[in-house]
């Protein structure tokens, strides 16, 4: 790929709107999805790692689908769910008069859809992982139960949260699948980097080329980060 | 529900798993009560049970008149709540944080300012002479460093009741010495009652005022640290404590040391151990004393004392003679030995002990 990056026109293509307009939103709905992610992801894998009740392992299931869905089958229920006649959507459609599909929240949610089960399984196995020790320690040290999560948990699961925040950063960033069949490939809105990849191989493969660069670059990026900072052996703590 | 006594008031059973303790028992405020038995006999979930982390199966416990766990009532005080300091036998120092801030824990978790809290700290940090390692993280302290940092964190959490789980198990041989004498030093200046948890009798010897044996479940012996030594209940008690313990003094870096109860003995000076020291504590593991009948020449053994036999017992496979003279002994010897010798109550015997085969540490 690098061989056949047109590096001469590599300017040109990177100060063209329609291509910052894509990385910008790529940026932009990778990040927001990856909060969300964070967000609802920690409790989630809270839940998952120590609590016990009937159901569990359906909810287990459920978050670990899109690991093993194809993305664009993940698009399809997002549509059947939150589309205009959806389950969901309708209601939303109706009562708000909102609207997710071809928006670029519904790209958020695409992105969530589809990354957030990284997070998950990351901070779940830190979850388990983590001697539970030093939490009983600190509550016969009078510290609440969410004093406890916030000083002595979180902290303690601090690399594994970083893991997985960074790859569901990335993941999201990468997602094509999900997003073209729930948000589709409106510029500025909803075409994201590797939608305006794909969209660019029909009609520049030059450009293309040099798309697909900047997000090889980013990925690169992220792995370095990853390796020097929270993968680098005996570096747990 | 304040009111009443003083102190830690336990009457509860425990049932976990494959084991049950039975335990009645009141510690006094300033008192130090070390629980002794066998590993895997409950103790750890004793010390559980007080503060809050597991459930008494039945009974209750009420710390100053305060009930803190009551199965009848279905009362039980979570742990964030109890004013009850732990020290775990891994001490689980939070090793994100360095010494400082981990003593800190206490007073930062329940509302006091970071500054505050810090200041606080420092206070213990001085007290427990750790101002240098302040800026240390767990994992770059020693074992005796470890604890010393773990029972600062609890001290600041300033506890009315404070658990020892196994303090000195962590660490190796050497510094358990220093440590033992070290700690005793600092629980004296606890005003609360205290309750250590061991399944080493010398350790329980060292630090408590009063010993509380377990065995099966059950309490089996309980009484002063001599009382428990000098007088088994039980044949477990007496191969747990199985030695004789002295309390001297000795003239700087001599091995002689003069025993509070009268008579001398010779000691080996033990690895570790300050040559500064005056006060001592000699251990003496009754199978290492030989017994005569006859006056004892030519040996090798530099301890060589005599007096006259006060009780003879049978403890298994072994007879244990109570010798009383300067200084009292326990000594061990086998029944034939007892039938070769023809030893009764008030026969003259001789005995000794090498030097090496005291157990020497300062007091």
């Amino acid at each position: 790929m690098l061989l056949r990056t047109p590096w001469s026109s590599l300017p040109d293509i990177l100060r063209d709107p329609a291509v910052l307009d894509a990385l910008r939103l790529s940026l932009v709905t990778a990040t927001s999805s990856t909060a969300v992610a964070v967000v609802l992801g920690v409790p989630l894998a809270w839940v998952l790692a120590r609590t016990h009740f009937r159901g569990l392992s359906l909810l287990r299931a459920l978050v670990t689908l899109p690991l093993v869905l194809p993305p664009v089958v993940g698009g399809v229920a997002l549509l059947l769910a939150f589309g205009r006649l959806g389950v969901v959507g309708r209601w939303l459609d109706e009562w708000f008069g909102f609207t997710l599909p071809f928006t670029t929240l519904g790209v958020v949610l695409a992105q969530c859809f589809v990354a957030m089960p990284f997070l998950v399984v990351t901070v779940e196995g830190a979850f388990r992982g983590l001697d539970r020790g030093f939490e009983e320690a600190a509550s016969t040290l009078g510290a609440s139960r969410l004093t406890t999560f916030r000083r002595v948990t979180l902290p303690l699961i601090a690399p594994s949260l970083a893991a997985g925040t960074v790859l569901c950063w990335a993941r999201a960033l990468g997602e094509f699948g999900a997003t073209i069949t729930f948000a589709g490939n409106s510029p500025g809105i909803t075409q994201t980097m590797p939608l305006a990849v794909y969209l660019a191989m029909e009609s520049d493969p030059e450009a293309a080329i040099a798309l697909s660069l900047v997000l090889l670059t980013v990925s690169v990026a992220v792995l370095a980060l990853l390796r020097d900072r929270w993968l680098r052996p005996g570096s747990t703590l | 529900m304040t009111g009443g006594t003083a102190g830690l008031v336990v009457d509860g059973l425990i049932e976990r798993g494959s084991f049950s303790l039975r335990l009645r028992a009141a510690v006094e405020p300033g008192e130090v009560v070390a629980v002794l038995g066998p590993n895997g006999a409950g103790k750890s979930t004793l010390l559980r049970a007080l503060a809050g982390l597991v459930e008494l199966t039945d009974g209750s416990i009420r710390l100053d008149g305060a009930v803190l766990d009551d199965a009848a009532t279905d009362t039980w005080v979570p742990p964030e709540q109890r004013p009850v300091g732990i020290v775990f036998q891994d001490y689980r120092l939070f090793p994100h944080l360095d010494v400082l801030d981990n003593i800190a824990f206490a007073p930062r978790s329940t509302g006091a300012s970071r500054a505050a809290s810090r200041a606080t700290a420092r206070e213990w940090v001085g007290r427990l002479g750790l101002t240098d390692l302040a800026q240390h993280r767990p994992g770059q302290l020693s074992g005796g460093q470890a604890q010393r940092v773990a029972l600062a964190r609890s001290l600041a959490a300033d506890p009315r009741l404070l658990l020892l789980d196994e303090p000195l198990a962590a660490l190796d041989a050497r510094t358990r010495l220093d440590v033992r004498t070290a700690l005793r030093a600092h629980l004296e200046q606890f005003t609360g009652p205290v309750v250590v948890v061991t399944h080493d009798p010398i350790d329980a010897m060292v630090i408590a005022d009063r010993i509380i044996v377990i065995e099966q479940g059950r309490v089996v012996q309980e009484g002063t640290p001599a009382q428990v030594a000098r007088h088994p209940a039980t044949d477990y008690v007496a191969r747990l404590v199985g030695l004789n313990l002295y309390a001297g003094t000795r003239d700087t870096a001599s091995a002689v040391v003069n025993l509070d109860g009268g008579g001398t003995l010779t000691v080996s000076p033990t690895p570790g151990t300050d040559a500064e020291a005056r006060r001592l504590l000699v251990a003496l593991p009754p199978a290492a004393v030989s017994l005569f009948t006859t006056p004892v020449e030519n040996t090798s053994a530099r301890n060589v004392w005599t007096g006259a036999v006060t009780g003879i017992e049978l403890l298994g496979d072994r007879v244990r003679v109570e010798v009383t003279g300067a200084p009292s002994c326990l000594v061990d010897i086998t029944p034939a030995a007892l039938a070769d010798l023809g030893l009764e109550r008030g026969t003259r015997v001789w005995l000794t002990a090498k030097a090496t085969e005291t157990i020497a540490y300062p007091a």
